[in-house]
């Protein structure tokens, strides 16, 4: 039975973990805008080559 | 409806401007497409259709001028080297994705720009650039072109963000979250049958891990609620943290009695489960509007810097610097910063912002003129009279600023309630110890603790956070947006409301034109029209929207003369249109209205009465708010539309004009000395200081995001016809906090039947304050949003 004693302290350590990223989350600022990761990630990452001092319309 | 703006989805009119193979409202909206289209960054219209903004005037000319200034740079950014500097700017037009991703891709524009980042719910974007190959002045500049001005104000310069309390909250909430969890699971196994028969190395092992556990929530997430009772009883106030402290306190104190003792694991989980609880709580009530700002002053409201002249020569000087005395230029559409004095020009200040009228007021020489009037036409130059911080408006708002904060909170319901709550649980705690002290004296101090540790009033404090959270995010969704939750419970102490009238119930951008003279023809009509077209003076503007005419001339030699009118040749003839001195030579004998004469060709044709329009449905606005409020109307303006708000608020009496600033201020203390709670509407600088002394401001706001003076709340000026609905949604909210501590009350007096016979178990602990509280806060948030999906529409 004392090997519970053991997991506990095991249980204790995994959650501790979580807990010092959570706090690194929050202090790291990624709490504080909610919104623009969630349309972030779907923009394209690719942006066309820039061509420069082009004015002409691209057709 | 014509073809719609691939820029900004506005309406293109009878001649969009074409450009690409693509319809464009206006010229503004093209250059923007142009600018992306030669970066290949067509993809900004692809991700949100027609997301663009709209920008009246797009020519910055020297406005940012200030910005090469190396003392407001310095305080601008947030960080330099020499070689790379970071800076953050305020973008009210920040609103959708195709905003988030064309400011993050600003690179693609200037690549001395590294990288870019949107904070949304802060409408901020931070950017990092390379100092060589982009000045502040030119990023600004370059943000202006395409439509995403930065605001950049006094007030930014003064301070810099703090630190963040909301980050502070969420650890702690983490914190309590996760020994929480842990304590719940040491805990189990005594409240199961055949718990007690756990060793007594398990039992010591769980107690002393629970304790371990519940000191940072003890001492680091809870420390909160112990600072705010100590400040309420410096105040001599009992506040809900009182009582919330004293249960904290006994419950470690006992529970850490029972773990040294090796009697048991002691009530740790409901120590922590209680903070954690409250903590939701707290976080939820938290939510505020961060982009919207409730406690601007005059600073966010002045410009950075002002040109001033010294020797002949121009200089450009932040307003700090700006002394009495000292000779400044105000270009067209500037502002002036403090009192001064018309040296040179012709002055023509827009006091719209001021007193929301939005006619400009011709000023002669010398005259003194108030700061915070926006000059209309050419340049002109002025000597200051007094410093900014000594100028007339500024001193209004400066006066009782700071005096709210320290009244709030005082006087709210739910100090009341706990007010005689403490003194009835403390009552019932040493009648209960006292009669076991003589009856069985070993359960006389356990009879005490248990008394305190169950009254704990988490379900009475959670009440208020969920009730009213909830009904801030009803009235977010509706347009109505309040500083913080304590507004809801002022709003339905309200008897008295007082509202300004130019720009609150009149409307500021829109007024109606009436034609009183000979009867015109169509062509007559549809000169007018072009002659206005070619003014952006307010009352052209008014003239041209109210006739219905579709084309418009070619207009020759056009003259706009300030504070006078215009003249133009149109299909030969001579056409002039302005104040009844520009046309016929005589002062208007009529101050009490406005009248905008037409001469055409040979002789003058008539005038254009100009009357306000009043904003939509407000009569009947009115007529709801009457029966249950006392009403005011103040107004700067003169009597001429006394006659036709006198029906509406159904007499004369309550109706006041020319009231200046403070005038208005000293009506509302007056009200307030009278012991009436008053409500103040209004949407100016002018009415600043009423706002401030008034129990609740409100400001309308065409945009949100613009400036408003400081209030408690802001109103979407389309939204105005709710407010009625807003201020009875109040009282059904009080309602539902009534009924919530009703129910909290139940539970704890089932708590209170265990606590005084001796016998309240960790058990029943663990059982009855979580059910409490979740049962409380259900009841509250579900009943809110039902009542606001009914009465608000």
């Amino acid at each position: 039975m004392t090997i519970i004693i053991f997991l506990i302290i095991i249980g204790i350590l995994v959650a501790g973990a979580f807990l010092v990223g959570f706090i690194w989350s929050v202090k790291s600022g990624q709490y504080d805008d909610m919104y623009s990761p969630s349309v972030r990630v779907l923009f394209d990452e690719k942006i066309p080559e820039k061509k420069k001092n082009s004015l002409n319309p691209r057709k | 409806m014509g073809l719609k703006c691939i820029h900004c989805g506005e309406d293109c009119g009878k001649h969009p401007v074409m450009w690409d193979d693509k319809p464009f409202c206006c010229h503004g909206c093209k250059t923007v497409y142009q600018i992306l289209n030669a970066s290949e960054m067509e993809q900004y219209y692809e991700i949100q259709p027609m997301a663009g903004i709209r920008v009246e005037q797009a020519d910055v000319g020297d406005k940012y001028a200030y910005l090469d200034l190396e003392e407001i740079r310095e305080k601008l950014l947030d960080f330099s080297d020499g070689g790379v500097s970071k800076v953050s700017l305020f973008v009210p037009g920040i609103h959708c994705a195709s905003c988030i991703w064309l400011l993050e891709h600003l690179n693609t524009l200037n690549p001395g720009i590294i990288h870019s980042n949107v904070n949304f719910p802060k409408k901020t974007a931070s950017i990092t650039f390379k100092d060589e190959q982009i000045s502040l002045r030119q990023l600004v500049e370059l943000m202006a072109s395409i439509h995403y001005v930065p605001e950049i104000t006094l007030d930014q310069l003064d301070k810099k963000e703090g630190t963040d309390a909301n980050r502070d909250l969420l650890i702690k909430i983490g914190i309590a979250g996760f020994s929480l969890m842990n304590v719940m699971l040491y805990n189990f196994p005594e409240y199961l049958p055949g718990g007690e028969q756990l060793g007594e190395t398990f039992t010591k092992v769980f107690g002393w891990l629970s304790f371990l556990l519940t000191l940072p929530v003890v001492f680091y997430s809870a420390s909160d609620y112990y600072l705010s009772a100590f400040k309420g009883l410096k105040h001599k106030i009992v506040n809900i943290d009182v009582p919330i402290t004293l249960g904290i306190f006994t419950l470690f104190v006992q529970s850490t009695y029972e773990i040294a003792t090796a009697q048991g694991v002691g009530y740790m989980d409901s120590l922590v489960g209680l903070v954690f609880f409250l903590l939701v709580g707290k976080w939820y009530q938290g939510k505020t509007y961060q982009a919207l700002s409730f406690e601007r002053d005059y600073k966010s409201y002045f410009p950075v810097a002002v040109t001033k002249i010294v020797d002949g020569a121009e200089e450009i000087i932040p307003l700090s610097r700006l002394k009495e005395n000292d000779h400044i230029l105000i270009r067209n559409q500037e502002l002036i910063p403090a009192d001064s004095k018309l040296v040179k020009g012709t002055a023509n200040i827009d006091y719209s912002f001021v007193t929301g009228e939005s006619i400009p007021v011709p000023k002669r020489l010398d005259e003194l003129i108030f700061a915070g009037g926006r000059q209309v036409g050419s340049s002109i130059e002025m000597v200051v009279e007094k410093e900014v911080e000594q100028s007339y408006l500024t001193q209004l708002w400066n006066q009782d600023s700071g005096k709210k904060e320290t009244e709030s909170g005082l006087y709210t319901m739910v100090n009341k309630v706990s007010e005689y709550f403490t003194a009835a649980i403390l009552l019932v705690a040493f009648s209960a110890g006292i009669y076991w002290l003589f009856n069985d004296s070993s359960l006389a101090l356990f009879a005490f603790t248990s008394v305190l540790i169950i009254a704990c009033p988490c379900a009475l404090a959670l009440t208020i956070p969920f009730t009213f959270g909830s009904t801030m995010r009803a009235f977010g969704r509706k347009g109505f947006y309040i500083k913080n939750t304590e507004v809801i419970e002022n709003l339905d102490k309200i008897d008295t409301v007082v509202f300004d009238k130019t720009g609150t119930i009149t409307l500021n951008r829109s007024m109606k034109a009436k034609f009183i003279g000979d009867t015109l023809s169509e062509d007559e009509l549809q000169m007018i029209k072009s002659l206005a077209a070619n003014s952006s003076h307010p009352l052209s503007v008014a003239i041209k929207e109210n006739i219905e005419s579709e084309d418009l001339f070619e207009v020759e030699n056009f003259q706009e003369i300030p504070a006078m009118g215009t003249s133009a040749l149109i299909n030969g003839k001579r056409i002039n249109m302005g104040s009844r001195k520009f046309i016929m030579g005589k002062v208007d004998n009529d101050p009490n209205s406005t009248n905008v004469y037409i001469f055409i060709e040979n002789k003058v044709a008539g005038y254009f009465s100009i009357e306000n329009t009043y904003r939509e449905g407000l009569a009947e606005i009115i007529d709801n708010l009457k029966n249950k409020y006392d009403l005011y109307l103040l107004s700067g303006d003169n009597e001429s539309e006394k006659k036709n708000l006198a029906p509406i608020f159904g007499s004369e009496a309550n109706l006041f004009f020319n009231q200046s600033p403070s005038d208005k201020m000293e009506f509302v203390k007056k009200l307030k000395k009278e012991g009436k709670k008053v409500l103040m509407i209004g949407d100016g600088l002018n009415d600043a200081g009423a706002l401030l002394e008034s129990d609740v401001g409100l400001t309308i706001a065409d945009d949100i995001y613009s400036f408003s003076p400081a209030c408690e709340g802001i109103i979407e000026s389309s939204k105005f016809s709710g407010l009625f609905d807003f201020l009875k949604f109040t009282h059904s909210a009080m309602n539902v906090v009534k009924i919530s501590f009703i129910i909290s009350f139940l539970y704890n007096l089932i708590g209170l039947f265990f606590a005084v016979q001796g016998t309240l178990s960790p058990l029943i602990a663990a059982i009855l304050m979580p059910i409490s509280s979740v049962s409380v806060v259900a009841f509250a948030t579900f009943s809110i949003q039902y009542l606001s999906r009914k009465k608000l529409s």
